[in-house]
């Protein structure tokens, strides 16, 4: 077995999902099912390869940089148009800090 | 007119012999989709003031005699995963349900610069993750050649549209075959550039090394056009190549000779029936245009699913780590706290294929494992990229299945998920290479089910590719 429940519920932390009882079993044996496949690449001698990070094609150095100069952003009032709940041009969330 | 037997080129025609005005086509192609629509729900939602305005305008560039614009007057349907400033982008997650974008995606932009009239925002799985349109939280797309199948995916909605006449062309977005497969599944033609070649700025993240738009169309010719607008440099999207781009409708005629094309023996050695015979007469149809065929190898291909699967969804667990119930999706109600806000949103929100995905991208990435699965995979991804270069060293393209199978039944494989990971097999080497990669409809099988032959060219050569899938479509594909 690759995965428990204990390791699916810790890793669902991690990632914040909050999952159902149903849920971390169904996951625990799709992930293992998943997992034991992906375990294939270890038949591959990779111990000379450098990791590809990105498709890379010939530009020059800084060719991705555009000039610093100044430009428009999205507006406060834009940028919190699709807030569930906003104020005082803020996103509001529960409190985090007790006064 | 009827706008399910249109082409760029007949809409083109018809506006400038004045037969219909860009607004009588809008308003026509709009009545026309939404009657049709519940028959597959390949559209989620339409846009029917943006369209009319689009075609206005349209209509005011004919009547001041200047040109309408490469796709002037073109009914167009935008996969949901791409912004639309003003226009709801759900991504097909009930997370976007309300999300109305503050900007549009350059490719939408560019869309409407050259004329296009975009009708509406079209279904797909949630955040562009599945390969039937089934994990939609708006429900799943029916295949317009058979209801009872899937259109595929994750780009369902855009591929059944176009099928279906309910758009003349459609944006997908492709990351693992996501253009390609509903392009084989729905009988039309679908193209994914060279990573790089078109901007992704407004696209919904989903693994940002793999990501690309792509477009789907009628015919070949449709997306050379559609490929032209939407090529290039774009100052909003650092991974754009300056790169020239070519002529691609230009290039489309004259012969393909001499055309070396490459057949990977470990794609066909297990090619199920009906696929690999009509598989077989495509190539026997390349043969006849005079291209040399020869076997090639792709050594490296039992292993690629498994390294997709790694990298997909580890960028998946970060790209997807905003939708956080804070900024613009919705939030579970009555949170304890910060946390439990972030926790139950997500849990409620994202459906279980998007879990499944957040959830090993988490664990591969995650201390102690991050060597053993990501960084091998990176690896492995480096040998499936110097396969495929290797292979161009010797032939020109590449052709390949697009799926083991044609469209399936609704509901046939949705329980098995490593059962559907597995059936990406023949489409994700050209995503980890970021090599150009197109379908183009190949034939049917007995049962009336369209195929798709993919076609796997060089980096930034669309044009090569594009050019031999218009003399095998002018051919008849495997029916010629």
């Amino acid at each position: 077995m690759k995965i428990t429940e204990q390791e699916v519920r810790y890793v669902a932390d991690l990632a914040n999902l909050r999952l159902t009882n149903a849920e971390v079993a169904r996951l625990r044996k799709d992930m293992d099912h998943i997992l034991e496949h992906m375990d294939k690449l270890n038949e591959l001698d990779t111990s000379t390869v450098e990791p590809m990070a990105q498709v890379l094609y010939d530009a020059g150095e800084t060719a991705a940089l555009r000039d610093d100069s100044e430009r428009p952003t999205l507006s406060n009032e834009a940028a919190l148009a699709n807030a569930p709940v906003s104020g005082a041009g803020c996103f509001k969330v529960p409190l985090v800090i007790e006064r | 007119m009827h706008p399910a037997s249109l082409t760029v080129q007949r809409v083109r025609e018809g506006l400038a012999a004045r037969r219909f005005s860009a607004v009588e086509l809008a308003a026509e192609a709009l009545r026309f989709a939404e009657a049709e629509n519940p028959k597959t729900n390949a559209y989620l939602h339409f846009c029917p003031e943006r369209a009319l305005e689009a075609a206005r305008q349209v209509d005011q560039r004919l009547a001041r005699g200047e040109d309408p614009g490469a796709l002037g007057g073109v009914p167009f349907a935008l996969k949901d995963v791409i912004l639309t400033k003003g226009v709801r982008t759900t991504a097909g997650s009930r997370l976007l349900a309300h999300f109305i974008p503050p900007y549009d995606a350059t490719a939408v932009t560019l869309l409407e610069q050259a004329g296009a009239v975009i009708l509406g925002k079209t279904n797909c799985d949630e955040f562009a993750m599945g390969s039937s349109n089934e994990n939609s939280a708006f429900g799943p797309v029916r295949n317009p050649v058979a209801l009872d199948r899937v259109a595929g995916g994750s780009s369902g909605g855009s591929a059944a549209a176009v099928a279906q006449g309910t758009a003349v062309a459609a944006l997908g977005t492709d990351t693992g075959g996501s253009v390609r497969q509903p392009a084989s599944f729905c009988g039309v033609v679908g193209v994914t550039p060279t990573y790089g070649r078109a901007s992704r700025y407004g696209l919904i993240a989903f693994a940002s090394s793999l990501d690309h738009v792509g477009l789907l169309a009628r015919n070949v010719k449709d997306a050379a056009v559609t490929l032209q607008v939407l090529a290039g440099r774009d100052e909003m999207d650092s991974t754009t190549a300056f790169a020239p781009v070519p002529d691609y409708a230009g290039r489309l005629d004259g012969d393909v000779r001499g055309v070396r094309v490459g057949l990977p023996k470990e794609y066909f050695s297990g090619l199920p029936g009906e696929t690999g015979d009509l598989m077989q007469r495509g190539i026997r149809a390349l043969g006849r245009l005079g291209c040399q065929v020869s076997e090639i190898s792709l050594p490296v291909t039992d292993y690629a699913v498994a390294c997709y699967y790694i990298i997909c969804t580890a960028e998946a667990s970060s790209n997807l780590a905003r939708y956080d119930g804070v900024h613009y999706t919705t939030r579970s109600k009555d949170p304890e706290n910060l946390i439990d806000l972030y926790r139950s949103t997500r849990g409620e929100g994202f459906g279980a294929e998007c879990k499944r995905r957040i959830m090993l991208g988490t664990y591969v990435l995650s201390a102690g494992y991050y060597d053993a699965y990501y960084l091998k995979a990176q690896k492995v991804r480096a040998l499936i990229a110097r396969d495929i270069s290797r292979a161009f060293e010797e032939v020109d393209v590449i052709i390949a299945p697009v799926s083991p199978f044609p469209a399936f039944r609704l509901g046939e494989k949705i329980d098995d998920p490593l059962e559907m990971y597995l059936s990406d097999i023949y489409t994700i080497t050209a995503s980890l290479a970021g090599i150009p990669c197109m379908s183009v409809p190949c034939g049917r099988t007995p049962a009336g089910l369209p195929v798709g032959m993919q076609i796997l060219a060089r980096h930034f050569d669309e044009a090569g590719m594009l050019k031999l899938a218009h003399a095998f479509e002018r051919a008849g594909g495997a029916d010629a």
